[in-house]
């Protein structure tokens, strides 16, 4: 199949239900209306069901009655709406509860705006949920890369019984690109021996529940789960590098704004600055070990972000002390100007006075 | 060779669905391609603008900061992207609604009154083809054919009289610009 042009939202759409999703429920909202309204349109072609929700907490809370019977669900909002979402995220993850949650973020805090930002992530990667729990969040910066982390969000989901979220800012929902919507490998689907689908009276009911009143239980489920987060860090962190070994400054930045800081580079590297980007492709687990390929000639690190500075935390992790790091951000729907960010690595790169 | 165009006007004049033909003929010539726009709670009579990227190689940035080409349909429009425009650059004006004259030298100002244009046609709707006509007559940038071809896969091929009609609005436009318009309007 070639490429056709299409629309982020509706491409996710796409990609999802050929990734085997049958099952979504949500809420409208702005930027992310168009996942919806595409679902609602083809999910029925392919023998699936779409629920437009009363409201967000009633169709997260739907996510998990369906994924607790074993199918393949989604939902997706935008920034206040997945808000609204975290105590079901939470409920999902302590119940082990395989989903897939879109989130096309907009401008905040409370109801914000309505144009692109990036700052959920900390809601994101941090949990706005109670509990010790993580889900893996992957940050798609083209419509292509939406559509292939769609398929793979589903698989996660399932092999390690964790909500998945896909982070995009309003941009990748909203603009049109080519994409090849490439037909699902046809991997067996995974077992799901927990699901509740009845016993046929052939065997003791399986039961989904995040409720553990006996502490040694639920330590039990948060050891459980712990090992599972450090398998996962080691084996599906997903990252993205440019340049890292003779660069005198190295960006950080993820989904659009990695797009836009592309552009930056190549306004430095005209000028004889040799720059090196790092692009997360999956904000958790966070590709910290990606920081020790840089070169000994940085003389810094920035994290670009639509944000005040959230990401930065895990930059400075990585960063460990090794560089200063520094950050440049906009916020509240206004997308950063690439000249304005070549003059901040100017600046580190000593070639521009502060 | 990467082209960006800004196209800009109110809602209901159809710049978006101009940027996208501009985008799906781009596809169709195998060139990478973005289409970004703009979003919210513009509605007819509100203000509307696609940012489009045709080019031979990845693209990098969906944001267009500076245009080779602004395609401005009002005078919010003239009035945001004027400066905007590189040097060498191309300003296509709908001077049927824009009768303000830009005070820039350095780039190429085309007026054209798009909306006589299309009235003259017997369809005002078709007025953002018009213009979409005078911008592959003067830019050599969007073929004839591809159009016609990204008319028929974004509009679908069942509706001829449609099709019909947006080509007559893109031939008008690029005859216009070219010298070889035969109608009456602003000769």
């Amino acid at each position: 199949m070639g490429k056709v042009l299409m629309k982020g939202n509706e491409a996710i759409g796409s990609a999802a239900i050929r990734a085997g999703c049958r099952y979504f429920f949500g809420y409208p909202i702005t930027p992310q209306n168009e996942v919806p309204e595409y679902m609602s349109r083809h999910l029925p072609e392919v023998g699936g069901v779409f629920v437009q929700a009363e409201s967000e907490i009633a169709a997260i809370n739907m996510v998990y009655g369906a994924a607790g019977a074993g199918g393949r669900v989604m939902t997706s909002s935008s920034s206040p709406g997945i808000a609204l979402k975290q105590e079901g995220i939470s409920y999902l993850a302590g119940a082990r509860l395989p989903c897939v949650i879109v989130n096309v973020m907009r401008g905040g805090p409370g109801l914000g705006g309505i144009q692109p930002a990036q700052s959920d992530y900390f809601q994101a990667t941090r949990g706005g949920g109670n509990g010790d729990y993580r889900i893996i969040v992957e940050a798609p910066s083209t419509l292509q890369e939406a559509v292939d982390l769609m398929q793979e969000s589903f698989d996660l989901a399932d092999r390690y019984r964790i909500p998945v979220m896909l982070l995009c800012d309003g941009m990748i929902g909203q603009m049109m690109e080519p994409v090849e919507l490439r037909e699902a490998d046809r991997r067996p689907p995974v077992e799901k021996p927990w699901a509740t689908v009845g016993t046929g009276g052939k065997r003791k009911p399986n039961i989904i529940t995040s409720l553990y009143l006996n502490p040694a239980e639920l330590e039990e489920l948060n050891l459980l789960l712990a090992a599972q987060y450090r398998e996962i860090t080691e084996r599906e962190t997903r990252v993205e590098s440019i340049g890292l070994e003779g660069a005198r400054v190295v960006v950080a930045a993820y989904g659009t704004t990695a797009r836009i800081v592309r552009e930056a580079v190549d306004l430095c590297t005209a000028k004889g600055i040799p720059v090196g980007l790092i692009r997360p492709i999956t904000l958790w687990p966070y590709p910290y070990a990606e920081f020790d390929k840089i070169g000994k000639d940085c003389l810094g690190v920035l994290c670009v972000e639509m944000s005040m500075g959230q990401m930065l935390d895990d930059v400075k992790i990585a960063a460990n002390g090794r560089w200063p790091v520094h950050f440049y951000g906009r916020t509240g729907g206004v997308v950063p100007d690439p000249r304005d960010i070549a003059r901040e690595i100017e600046v580190i790169a000593g070639r521009r006075p502060v | 060779m990467t082209e960006k165009v800004i196209i800009a006007g109110f809602g209901g004049q159809g710049v978006m669905l101009s940027g996208m033909l501009l985008a799906q003929a781009g596809l169709l010539r195998k060139r990478e391609v973005t289409w970004l726009p703009s979003y919210g709670p513009e509605m007819r009579g509100g203000t509307a603008n696609c940012h489009v990227t045709v080019s031979s190689r990845p693209i990098a940035s969906p944001v267009i900061l500076a245009p080779d080409c602004a395609i401005v349909m009002n005078l919010p429009s003239f009035d945001k992207y004027e400066r905007q425009v590189v040097p060498g650059g191309l300003f296509l004006v709908n001077s049927s609604l824009v009768t303000k004259r830009s005070g820039r030298k350095d780039f190429r100002v085309v007026p054209v009154p798009v909306n006589e244009l299309a009235q003259e046609l017997g369809n005002a709707k078709t007025a953002n083809m018009v213009m979409l006509g005078a911008y592959a007559g003067v830019s050599g940038a969007l073929d004839r054919e591809l159009f016609i071809k990204a008319l028929e896969v974004i509009g679908g091929k069942k509706d001829h009289l449609l099709i019909d009609a947006n080509v007559r609005a893109f031939d008008c436009g690029m005859e216009y610009v070219t010298g070889g318009y035969c109608g009456e309007i602003g000769a």
